[in-house]
């Protein structure tokens, strides 16, 4: 069995959902991010999504967008980032983490490499966010072949057919877009999630994580419940710049963000409001 | 899947012929594709649609051709440059006059294609990137003529060095927001247009001003600009009774270039030639020569050529010219050049200026910056030409957008 698939499963028997909490790799720099990495599951996050800098992510808000800046002018490349893993890991083999980003660093660094790497790192799954169903063929055997999870992406205008389509090979969990929008912007109604979420859920057995516009403990508490895990980004990311003195980390930029994060994660362990 | 140009639906692609791309999942040979978040796959794939009902529609052709004719004034001349030809001293000089069109580029054939299919598609507001403001402009002046919103993004280095084009967008009635992430320029633009129509999906129409982006765009907005191809066959036949020696168009995303390349790729004699812009020297490290010096990768919706670095960050592109000054390029041409059908070349920014020069005294004609470094190309090779053989140059666009650039070059204060 999967990490995914394992931390779903002890979830499941605990009766809630997954909280996953995101960080920009080398944002502001390495050691940081590392040390921020490394305090989360402490903090409540049940899987870490970690971001891969990227020049151009346009289907992000400026909020990650600055965070993608800061972590390139730190130095990351996609080899930095999976050492990062690779050092995680020696102190944390429970946690799950999820890589999410854009296709070039990874069509750049090889299909089979990454895949290869990224598994022996300790990475568990791969969301790609310009990488649809019908453009994942060059990336998908490989990630077969070595035990990588590609997580797909649907939104609240995906047909019903689509849904179908795109989950059919639906690997870890999925990931629920839950606004037609960017990063750090807009978010669902309560609602609305009733409306759509179950919608998925019918064409797929894998668990399914919301994310986009989860920015308060509500909001994360309301999503683990329709859904199965909450993705929660932005927010972080806009904790930890306002920590920052001339972009560089200060003494309260990690604790600042863990501290959001067990509010974040409190809210999800509460039964409050179940229906 | 044979896609004709929409103008000339009576033309036929032979099942081994170079102008049948893409495949029905958009690719030319390796390049091509659709990357695009899932939130955008419903609307490229009703895109797609509705142009395939569009190109079938008989209607639609009607309608586009009378556009072509009385609104965007064409068919443009083909020009025998006599006194660049008599200077240069060797083979016969034709320019393809695409700076007369309305709106003084070749991007309203594109936009008026485009405009008329995102009509049929009910879309109520129009985004669009632009870097030189050309395609902004012509796609301001469509909104302005059909009642539609507007919106364009533009870096915001280019809003500074572009400002006459900025402020003929406001007075068309179009918003124009300044991009400020990354250096400010079109590869920038392009990526807020993208976030732009991600969220908006229900009313909005993403115009793509070149032959770049996921399909359908790199194939509709081909089959648009083919316009020019199809015309200039007919005028060099009338002119000269046989086809060109060589035809040369720059090169930015490559929507000029590929409109009046293909529907010569299967006439192999004809030697097809695209300028890059190569800056400061192609290797200056400061140029947008994607194919001299990038290598295949993914970005905005397709895998084709881009300037990079080793871990797969998009480098910032560097031409004088706006248009020209994107770090990606069309996937027809990666394909076109991979399969050795078309010849790319650098140009830099100083042979273009003094292109630029030569075609104001020689012809009185101002040519953009962009067309500048096909004219700078021409100017290179003609000399080596016989006097009986023919190049044909498309004239993309007129200059005046480009007199403080090259005023400042000069060292003049205007
Ligand atoms: C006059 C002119 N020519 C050429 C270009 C380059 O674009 P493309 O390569 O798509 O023709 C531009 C772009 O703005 C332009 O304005």
């Amino acid at each position: 069995m999967s990490r995914i698939q394992a931390r779903f499963e002890a979830l499941k028997a605990e009766g809630r959902g997954a909280l996953i909490p995101y960080l920009q790799a080398y944002d502001p720099d390495l050691e940081t991010s590392l040390a921020l990495l490394k305090a989360m599951p402490g903090a409540g996050a049940d899987i870490i999504e970690v971001g891969i800098p990227f020049s151009d992510p346009s289907a992000d808000g400026p909020t990650i967008q600055l965070a993608a800046q800061r972590g390139l002018k730190a130095g990351s490349t996609l080899a930095g980032v999976l050492e990062m893993i690779k050092r995680f890991r020696q102190g944390g083999q429970e946690t799950p983490i999820v890589l999410m980003g854009y296709l070039n660093p990874i069509h750049t660094y090889g299909a089979e490499a990454f895949c290869r790497d990224a598994t022996q790192a300790g990475v568990d799954g791969i969301i790609l966010v310009d990488m649809p169903t019908e453009e994942a063929v060059w990336l998908r055997p490989h990630a077969e072949a070595y035990g990588l999870d590609i997580i797909a992406l649907v939104a609240p205008n995906t047909s019903h057919d689509r849904l179908v389509h795109v989950l059919r090979e639906a690997r870890g969990f999925v990931y629920y877009v839950s606004i037609t929008g960017i990063t750090g912007t807009a978010s669902a109604s309560e609602a609305q999630l009733k409306d759509a979420v179950p919608k998925v859920k019918a064409v797929t057995s894998v668990p399914v994580a919301i994310g986009f516009g989860i920015s308060t403990p509500e909001q994360a508490r309301v999503a683990s419940q329709i859904g199965d895990a909450a993705v929660v980004a932005s927010t972080l990311i806009r904790t930890l710049a306002s920590t920052l003195v001339d972009g560089r980390a200060t003494e309260s930029t990690v604790p600042a963000v863990i501290r959001q994060i067990e509010a974040l994660a409190q809210a999800v362990r509460s039964v409050e409001g179940v229906s | 899947m044979s896609a004709s140009s929409p103008a000339t639906p009576a033309q036929v692609t032979l099942p081994n012929s170079l102008r049948s791309g893409p495949d029905d999942r958009g690719w030319f040979g390796e390049f091509g594709g659709r990357f695009v978040a899932e939130t955008l796959m419903p609307l490229i794939l009703e895109l797609e649609e509705a142009y395939r009902a569009a190109q079938a529609d008989p209607s639609f052709q009607k309608e586009l051709a009378f556009y072509y004719k009385d609104y965007v004034g064409r068919p443009s001349p083909l020009w025998f440059a006599r006194r660049l030809t008599e200077t240069l001293g060797g083979a016969k000089i034709y320019l393809k006059r695409e700076e007369l069109n309305h709106t003084g580029s070749h991007k309203l054939n594109n936009v008026m294609g485009q405009i008329l299919v995102a009509r049929r598609m009910g879309k109520t507001r129009i985004v669009a990137e632009t870097g030189a403001g050309q395609h902004g402009v012509a796609t301001a002046t469509v909104c302005a003529l059909f009642g539609l919103k507007c919106t364009i993004y533009m870096g915001a280095t280019d809003v500074e060095r572009q400002k006459p084009n900025v402020f003929r967008m406001n007075l068309l009635g179009a918003e124009v927001r300044p991009v400020t992430a990354g250096a400010g320029t079109l590869k920038d633009a392009m990526n807020e247009a993208m976030r732009d129509w991600v969220a908006n999906v229900e009313d909005t129409y993403f115009l793509v001003g070149t032959v770049a982006g996921p399909h359908p765009y790199p194939e509709m907005v081909r089959d648009f600009q083919s316009i020019i191809g199809t015309e200039t066959k007919e005028q060099i036949i009338a002119a000269e009774g046989r086809l060109p020696d060589a035809i040369v168009a720059a090169i930015g995303g490559g929507s000029n270039a590929m409109g009046i390349f293909h529907p010569f790729l299967d006439d192999v004699d004809v030697k097809l030639i695209g300028a890059e812009a190569a800056g400061l020297g192609l290797d200056s490290g400061k140029t947008a020569a994607s194919l001299s010096r990038g290598r295949p990768g993914v970005l905005h919706g397709n895998r084709t050529y881009l300037l990079q670095d080793a871990d797969g960050q998009i480098d910032e592109a560097h031409s004088i010219s706006a248009g020209l000054d994107y770090p990606g390029i069309g996937p027809e041409h990666s394909w076109l050049n991979d399969i050795g059908r078309v010849e790319y070349v650098g140009v830099t920014d100083q042979e273009a200026l003094d292109a630029f020069q030569v075609c104001s005294r020689q012809e009185g004609i101002l040519p953009a910056l962009e067309s500048a470094h096909a004219l700078a190309h021409v100017i290179k090779i003609a000399p080596t030409m016989g006097k009986d053989q023919i190049i044909v140059m498309n004239l993309s666009g007129r200059g005046d957008k480009d007199i403080f650039t090259v005023a400042q070059h000069v060292g003049v204060e205007l």
